[in-house]
């Protein structure tokens, strides 16, 4: 078993990718010659040739474009978006053409391309480049979405994403590219999409989180158990497609629900998961919590950007919130 | 003669589809090509069927041209389960990949990306592909076209840029949102041969495709091709078109191709009956096309939800 960190891990998904089918390309701005701002693809272009690995024009509405356009014609493009939030400028390419081109052509003409990207906040990001945005495209029927956040999910979801024949963004995060290296298996056949992982084992409380803040979920819910409180962390790195039942099962033992996540608050996908348990039925003894970003822009200094950011403190603060009631019964 | 058959057919097409439209029999927002035949008839007769073409929502000329079955066309245009996309795309989005037709597109400018993919593609699967981007001349001051244009120049991609300049960017003159009204110029700049093309002449459209398309196909990269056309009609059905030039419409009529070949044609000396039996049976055939599609179910509702994910 190999040990790889993050980014490791998704250069070796891209290069069994490269190495096994003849129809995937690798692109973006500064993926090629570079390797990548992050080193993520270092090494793919001299071992699989400048005709499947190249640098781009940054120029997102081309790259995206065309992607789909080479998906079209059979082709598996993986293109790269440095930032989610370049990925603004081309939304066109992705909700009105890629999203599209399946349903309008009742199924003959798929565009099984994957988009890769990262966000999220780091140190001294500005406010262009530290948007969570994943609510935005789980609103686009059509476009799955995935978000990695240890290195064996990062291979497992760039190599699923790629066997699947629909678009599929992989969102990434720049903060955990260069974490602890960790073993991990490179399978060769992809996992079938929607896993998710039971972090914790608790009764008392349900957390659902995805993407990079699941770290400080983790450290805050072994803050609650040294209080005696136990938490079930499900953390979700597909989104779409989302495993309510998974959330349900465990809600239906907890009877309590927080969800977690860097996104700013209103229209994240908090909400949607909290609704699609409240449709489900499932039996709620406290209201459900969200646990979000406040609705501001992302500043650029580190001590405004904290103040904002769901901190692990805060994530306790509002898990404790979460079973305020159950714990006074007690 | 060929020439005169398809653009009468197509003509004919979209007469019948005013003819629907405005009898209620087709909704929504449909944008006719009546005076632009020339250039998909001259354009997609150098085509091959490898070829990938994708046009605009003006694009009922372009799918006929490329072979689509006129009858599905309707039928699309209808909402009936036999439609082209059983419903899906209505009149401005008409996918046939079947026929090297990729697809119309409803936003302006959002195809040529996707030309230029088709192209990076051909790059890699051996098929010789060209690639054709079919936008109108509003289309040229859209950023995502600039950024098509300048990835296939920089990658001398096999792509024929076509850009058909009717003199309206939807309502509103081109001339009077570019600095430079003569669209073929900012080739250059791409690094890109262009010219500008009687688009009233088939035959004219035909040797000026392919020329780029023979340059695609030998590696030598893209190529803009200005077509100059006039649309006798508006931007859509029910287009007051207060714009206009006192006049214009009907100097535009004396000089549209139907009637440019059709005097020619005349000229050198294929008799009336001949000519007048050329038009009489494409408007027989769309006719009984219309015909089929009237007459066919209506899209089946509970497939809906169909075709959202593999």
């Amino acid at each position: 078993m190999p040990r790889l960190n993050y980014a490791g891990a998704v250069n070796a998904a891209l290069a069994q990718l490269l190495a096994s089918d003849p129809r995937v390309l690798v692109y973006g701005e500064d993926v090629a010659v570079p390797g990548g701002v992050f080193g993520v693809t270092r090494g793919l272009r001299k071992a699989y040739g400048p005709d499947r690995v190249f640098d781009t024009p940054i120029s997102e509405a081309a790259i995206l474009g065309s992607a789909v356009g080479a998906a079209l014609m059979g082709c598996r493009p993986i293109v790269e978006i440095m930032w989610i939030d370049f990925s603004l400028v081309a939304l066109d390419q992705i909700v009105n053409q890629a999203a599209n081109a399946r349903y309008v052509s009742c199924g003959r003409a798929p565009t099984p391309i994957v988009i890769r990207t990262q966000q999220g906040n780091a140190p001294g990001a500005c406010a262009q480049h530290s948007q969570s945005l994943e609510a935005f495209f789980l609103h686009t029927p059509g476009i799955r979405v995935v978000m990695p956040r240890t290195p064996q999910d990062a291979y497992d979801a760039v190599l699923t994403a790629a066997h699947v024949d629909d678009p599929v963004l992989v969102i990434e995060n720049r903060a955990l590219y260069l974490e602890e290296k960790v073993d991990i298996s490179l399978r060769e056949h992809p996992r079938p999409m929607g896993w998710h992982h039971r972090r914790r084992g608790g009764e008392d409380l349900t957390v659902v989180t995805w993407g990079a803040i699941t770290h400080r979920v983790l450290q805050a819910a072994g803050q609650l158990a040294d209080q005696g409180i136990d938490v079930d962390v499900l953390e979700m790195p597909w989104l779409d497609p989302f495993d309510t039942a998974a959330v349900a099962d465990s809600v239906g033992r907890t009877g309590r629900l927080a969800v977690v996540h860097e996104a700013n608050r209103t229209g994240g996908f908090g909400a949607e998961v909290v609704a699609g348990l409240v449709e489900a039925g499932v039996r709620l003894d406290h209201p459900p919590v969200r646990i979000a970003t406040p609705d501001v822009r992302v500043p650029a200094a580190p001590v405004l950007a904290d103040a904002l950011i769901p901190s692990v403190e805060a994530i306790a603060h509002g898990l404790r919130g979460a079973i305020r009631e159950r714990a006074g019964a007690r | 003669m060929a020439d005169l058959a398809a653009m009468a057919r197509i003509r004919a097409f979209e007469e019948k589809v005013r003819e629907l439209r405005l009898a209620g029999e087709i909704v929504g927002s449909v944008h006719l090509c009546i005076g632009q035949e020339a250039g998909p008839v001259g354009a997609c007769s150098v085509l091959e069927p490898r070829d990938a073409l994708f046009a605009t929502y003006r694009g009922h000329g372009w799918a006929l041209a490329r072979g689509v079955p006129a009858e599905a066309m309707f039928a699309e245009l209808l909402g009936r389960a036999s439609g082209l996309n059983a419903g899906r795309g209505g009149s401005a989005y008409f996918t046939a990949p079947e026929y090297g037709f990729n697809g119309e597109n409803s936003i302006v400018g959002g195809g040529a990306p996707l030309a230029v993919g088709a192209a990076l593609a051909a790059r890699v699967d051996g098929s010789g592909r060209v690639a054709v981007a079919v936008f109108g001349d509003g289309a040229v001051n859209q950023g995502a076209v600039h950024e098509a244009l300048n990835m296939a120049g920089a990658f001398r991609l096999p792509v024929v840029f076509v850009c058909e300049n009717n003199g309206y960017s939807e309502l509103t003159p081109i001339a009077a949102m570019v600095a430079d009204p003569e669209l073929w110029h900012r080739a250059a700049a791409y690094g890109m041969p262009g010219r500008r093309v009687d688009a009233n002449d088939p035959s004219v459209v035909r040797v000026a495709t392919a020329e780029a398309v023979q340059r695609a196909r030998g590696a030598d990269g893209p190529t803009f091709l200005e077509l100059m056309t006039e649309r006798l009609v508006g931007h859509y059905i029910g287009d007051a078109e207060q714009y206009r030039r006192p006049g214009e419409v009907d100097a535009a009529r004396a000089r549209e191709p139907l009637v440019r070949l059709h005097d020619a044609l005349a000229a050198q000396g294929v008799s009336d009956a001949e000519l007048t039996g050329i038009v009489s049976r494409a408007r027989a055939e769309i006719e009984q096309a219309a015909g089929r599609a009237l007459a066919a179910p209506p899209a089946d509702a509970t497939s809906a939800r169909e075709h959202i994910y593999a």
